[in-house]
């Protein structure tokens, strides 16, 4: 668990954006996207996760619909409205410039200053 | 989102909270299966698996509930479950309910009251249009009285006034028919409606245009309230002639029914113009510029662009060209500009209403004190049921956000309690009238205001008294407290709780100090020397204008008046005197006197300014008014003798140097003519109960005859009896003539009105202090007793005595008290200083005062810690012990 990083803050609700633009799933399913895509390196409780979709469901970003799952439970399936697959890529271009900037501000060195 | 459109999901969320919360839980139970069939597939049993799963899960029901709120909307669902929850909660413990509500309608209840009052006496203004440019003049000292020529020169000298009317009262009899009443009415100045800018409700007002001089203008406008009831809502009214005191007028108009007069505590019942005053029994004449008895206020909008300021300098050199140039009339006084409806009694007024908000402020602070404390309490009594709440996830905010939901659910609940009680309070001071007869009333009357002041008050006394446990919330462990049971910490530590207490107790002390030294003034002033004994004497109010008596016919009319009196078995003396008698209606007048040498009989010249009084033989022994030196007035003192005076003792003193001296010397009147001194007599109080060692000058009414005089009648026979025999004789005399019937003393009430209504206001604002201290104390000593029954009983089981008990239960409650009353003692003493200006001889140097107020203290003290001991004393450790 150690290897586990805590989750930046909000991070978690791009995260859910990134796994649901991959196809419609459940609650339980986004959980396993996220930790398959993210190679399990970061640690989210899994109740944390219903208020995050909760809350994108209220600003139109996702929208659910129950349905059956592959094992055959009934479930709560999310994907994204037009307006969720705008953020996604808003949010994800944002992403990328920090990502870049910090990575860089953070290889810098003694003599490059 | 439009507003409807966000309304009606907020209203389909509501009725659909519970088929949202039912998906939800359905929704988390499927991700709790789907976790356990994947556990399960790994190797674990279907039990293990789902166990597993939740505990993976984490604090579900904090989950749920966030997961609403990120929902959004539910700000109305969460507050209807807060609501229910903190009503279950309340009716649990319905003492502590009911002591807070009680409490806070009280207080709140206070506060809107006094606001009342406040509104309706200062921050309204007159109902009028444009009232905000609407300013009186105030000349000199006294309440607003001037003459009418210099109210002429003021009109028509001044720069600074669109135009200038004024008014003045008119006491007289008015009869449309066969039915004689007396009546208050304003007399006012043509231009005074327009000037107003109103328009009456039927019919037609009078102008500047209708007055041609002295009695020209035979109209009447009638005030609503009194065309109703006197007149039943006639309109054919209009047209028709009364008699008022004997003349005819004819009815032109009624005002308006918002508009009652340009006073706010007093509401004529009907208007005439002012340049019929003098055949209205008007106490001198219109043209005469050296009296201040024709005109009581002037009142006018400001131009545009005129400041207040401005506005004063300008009057003010009108006064002194008044006084440069009729320097035997006019003395040099200062104009003021104040607020209509007030005149010059803004400023006490202001004073007064300021000083009662200030104390009922207090109160609402002292309840909020207590309340706090119970709060923190209460709160620290459920410290378990939160800490397990804290514990099974639920959030700190939902917590205080519950108990704030309590707070303000006591709060709404004590505020519309109070100002239900508030309200009717006030409607019932709106149309009480003090003194019967006259229109005196306080303007107070319940409008939205007062239910905005009460709903602010509420808000905010809820959140102060909700955020004292707040602190007790956020800083609670629940680990700890669960473990520990009841967490009672009994440390010498000094909590929010004891400072809520000391401060709560020294706020009740001090209003329990004001009021006692506001008591103790208004004593004083009942029993100081008036220089003349009210008790044992009657007066009988008599204007003969009302009975239409040619001037020649009033000292035969007057005289055979006291004569008919005097033959009332049981009368021991009759004396009259014109106008009215000291300390009645808070009407008196001064007038210059010179010295003997005096020959240039200006204003500045003159030696002194005695009241004046009109008085017949017989008058002093009537009133016990004690003769010091020389004689009373004979019945030989008429107009064709020499002139002669009698003074009281501060005149002589100033004049004359001793008392000795004065009699028989000679002073000047202010038309130069010498009056002999012929006797000195006591001081006394003559306009108000808080002068002192006023000069007074005495003349004989016969030498200066008026139509309007009271006399008084001493005897030791019963009121009522004497009072009828007393109509009888004056039927006798003039069978058409009103007459005032009155004991003195009930005439002083008018006079010691404005310090009775401060010391009720104080005492009714000091006893709601002494019910909060008892309440406070009660609460406090209580809970600590409650919270230490199990210690007592330990104590007692190994042999306690009764007295280290107490003092082991009651003890911090008694130190607490005592810390606090002497705070409030010491503030107190200090506030009554101020009290001085409002109530006549209140004094906090009073050792009665001083005295009273500890032993009220520890009176309080005593009944409000008397059952926790009693409860303290009955602990029986065996049965204690083995319940907990």
């Amino acid at each position: 668990m150690s290897d586990q990083a805590q989750l930046l803050p909000g991070t978690l609700d791009l995260l859910i954006l990134k796994a649901v633009s991959l196809g419609p799933l459940h609650g339980y399913g986004v959980l396993l996207r996220i930790a398959q895509i993210t190679g399990q390196a970061l640690l989210i409780e899994q109740g944390a996760l219903y208020p995050a979709l909760f809350r994108l469901v209220r600003q139109g970003l996702l929208q659910a619909e129950w349905g059956t799952s592959e094992n055959n439970r009934r479930a709560k399936f999310y994907e994204l409205t037009t307006a969720g697959r705008k953020r996604f890529m808003e949010e994800t271009e944002s992403w990328k410039r920090i990502s870049s900037a910090m990575t860089a501000a953070l290889a810098a060195q003694a003599e490059e200053v | 989102m439009k507003l409807p459109a966000y309304f009606s999901t907020l209203v389909a969320r509501y009725f659909r909270r519970s088929e949202i919360a039912d998906e939800m839980a359905d929704e988390l139970h499927s991700h709790i299966e789907l976790r356990a069939d994947d556990l399960e597939r790994s190797g674990l049993d279907r039990a293990m698996a789902e166990r597993r799963a939740r505990v993976e899960f984490g604090a579900r029901e904090r989950y749920a509930e966030e997961s609403l709120e990120a929902l959004g909307g539910n700000f109305f669902d969460t507050l209807i479950r807060d609501i229910r929850l903190a009503w279950r909660v309340l009716s649990k413990s319905p003492g502590f309910l009911i002591a807070a509500v009680f409490t806070l309608a009280l207080a709140i209840g206070a506060n809107a009251v006094v606001f009342g009052i406040m509104d309706g006496l200062i921050l309204r203004p007159l109902n009028v249009p444009d009232s905000k440019s609407l300013w009186g003049t105030v000349y000199g000292e006294d309440a607003g009285f001037q003459s009418y020529p210099n109210y002429l020169d003021l009109r028509d000298r001044n720069h600074s006034f669109e135009d200038l009317a004024a008014f003045n009262f008119v006491f007289a009899g008015l009869n449309t028919g066969n039915d004689p009443s007396v009546a208050t009415g304003f007399a006012v100045t043509g231009n005074y409606f327009d000037v107003l800018r109103i328009q009456p409700f039927l019919g037609r007002f009078f102008h500047s245009r209708d007055e041609h001089g002295p009695n020209s203008a035979p109209f009447v406008v009638l005030a609503h309230a009194y065309w109703h009831t006197r007149f039943h809502d006639d309109a054919a009214v209009i047209g028709r002639v009364v008699a008022i005191d004997k003349h005819p007028f004819t009815i032109i108009g009624v005002a308006q029914r918002e508009f009652r007069g340009t006073l706010k505590f007093l509401s004529p019942d009907f208007f005439v113009p002012i340049v019929d005053q003098d055949e209205l029994g008007a106490a001198s004449s219109l043209t005469d510029r050296g009296t201040t008895h024709t005109v009581f206020e002037t009142l006018g909008h400001l131009k545009p662009g005129v400041t207040p300021a401005q506005a004063t300098d300008d009057v003010n050199t009108v006064g002194a060209y008044l006084a440069a140039t009729y320097p035997k009339e006019a003395s040099r006084r200062t104009y003021r500009l104040a607020r209509c409806g007030l005149s010059a009694f803004g400023a006490p007024a202001n004073a007064f209403v300021t000083a009662l908000m200030v104390l009922a402020g207090l109160i609402l602070l002292a309840a909020c004190a207590n309340l706090g404390g119970l709060f923190a309490a209460h709160a620290a009594d459920r410290s378990r049921e939160m800490a397990l709440r804290l514990a099974l996830g639920s959030s700190r905010k939902r917590i205080l956000r519950q108990l704030l939901t309590e707070a303000m659910l006591i709060a709404l609940s004590g505020g519309a309690l109070g100002v239900m009680g508030s309200v009717a309070l006030l409607r019932k001071l709106g149309t009480w009238q003090p003194f019967p007869g006259t229109p005196v009333h306080i303007p107070a009357e319940a409008n939205v205001s007062i239910y905005l002041v009460a709903l602010l008050l509420a808000v905010l006394s809820g959140l102060l008294f909700g955020i004292v446990p707040v602190r007790q919330v956020l800083r609670a462990n629940p680990y700890e407290i669960v473990k520990a049971r009841s967490s009672a910490r009994l440390g010498r530590r000094i909590t929010v709780r004891d400072v809520l207490l000391v401060a709560q107790i020294a706020i009740c002390a001090v209003l329990v100090t004001s009021s006692m030294v506001a008591l103790r003034g208004l004593e004083r002033s009942l029993h100081s020397d008036f220089g003349f004994e009210p008790r044992n004497t009657m007066l009988l109010g008599a204007n003969l204008n009302v009975g239409g008596y040619r001037s020649d016919a009033v000292l035969p009319t007057q005289k055979r008046l006291i004569d008919a009196l005097e033959s009332i078995p049981g009368v021991e003396q009759v004396g009259l005197v014109n106008n009215y008698p000291p300390l009645v209606y808070g009407s008196a007048s001064r007038e210059s006197v010179f010295k003997d040498e005096t020959r240039n009989f200006t204003q500045s010249n003159a030696a002194i300014n005695p009241f004046r009084y009109d008085v017949s033989p017989g008058y002093f022994g009537a009133a016990a008014t004690s003769l010091l030196a020389g004689r009373d007035f004979s019945w030989s003192d008429t107009a064709s003798a020499s002139p002669v005076a009698i003074a009281n003792r501060a005149f002589a003193q100033n004049i004359f140097g001793s008392l000795a001296n004065a009699v028989g010397r000679f002073a000047r009147m202010k038309d130069g003519h010498r009056v002999q001194i012929v006797g000195v007599v006591a001081d006394g109080k003559y306009l108000a109960v808080n002068e002192d060692g006023q000069p007074a000058l005495f003349l004989p009414s016969l030498q200066s005859p008026m139509a309007s005089a009271y006399i008084v009648v001493r005897s030791q026979r019963d009121p009522q009896e004497l009072g009828t025999a007393m109509r009888n004789k004056l039927r006798e005399v003039d069978p058409g003539l009103p007459g005032d019937i009155q004991t003195w003393n009930s005439l002083l009430q008018v006079v010691l009105f404005p310090s009775r209504m401060a010391t009720a206001s104080l005492g009714v604002l000091g006893l709601m202090g002494a019910i909060l201290s008892i309440t406070g104390i009660f609460g406090m000593a209580a809970y600590s007793v409650s919270k230490r029954m199990r210690e007592l009983g330990i104590r007692m089981a190994l042999g306690a005595k009764r007295t280290e008990v107490l003092k082991a239960a009651l003890g911090r409650a008694v130190r607490l008290l005592t810390v606090g009353s002497a705070a409030g003692l010491i503030l107190g003493i200090m506030a009554s200083r101020v009290l001085a200006y409002i109530v006549y001889q209140a004094t906090s140097r009073d050792p009665i005062v001083l005295a009273g107020v500890v032993l009220a203290m520890s009176l309080l003290g005593l009944l409000a810690t008397w059952i926790p001991a009693q409860r303290a004393l009955s602990v029986n450790p065996v049965i204690l012990l083995r319940e907990e």
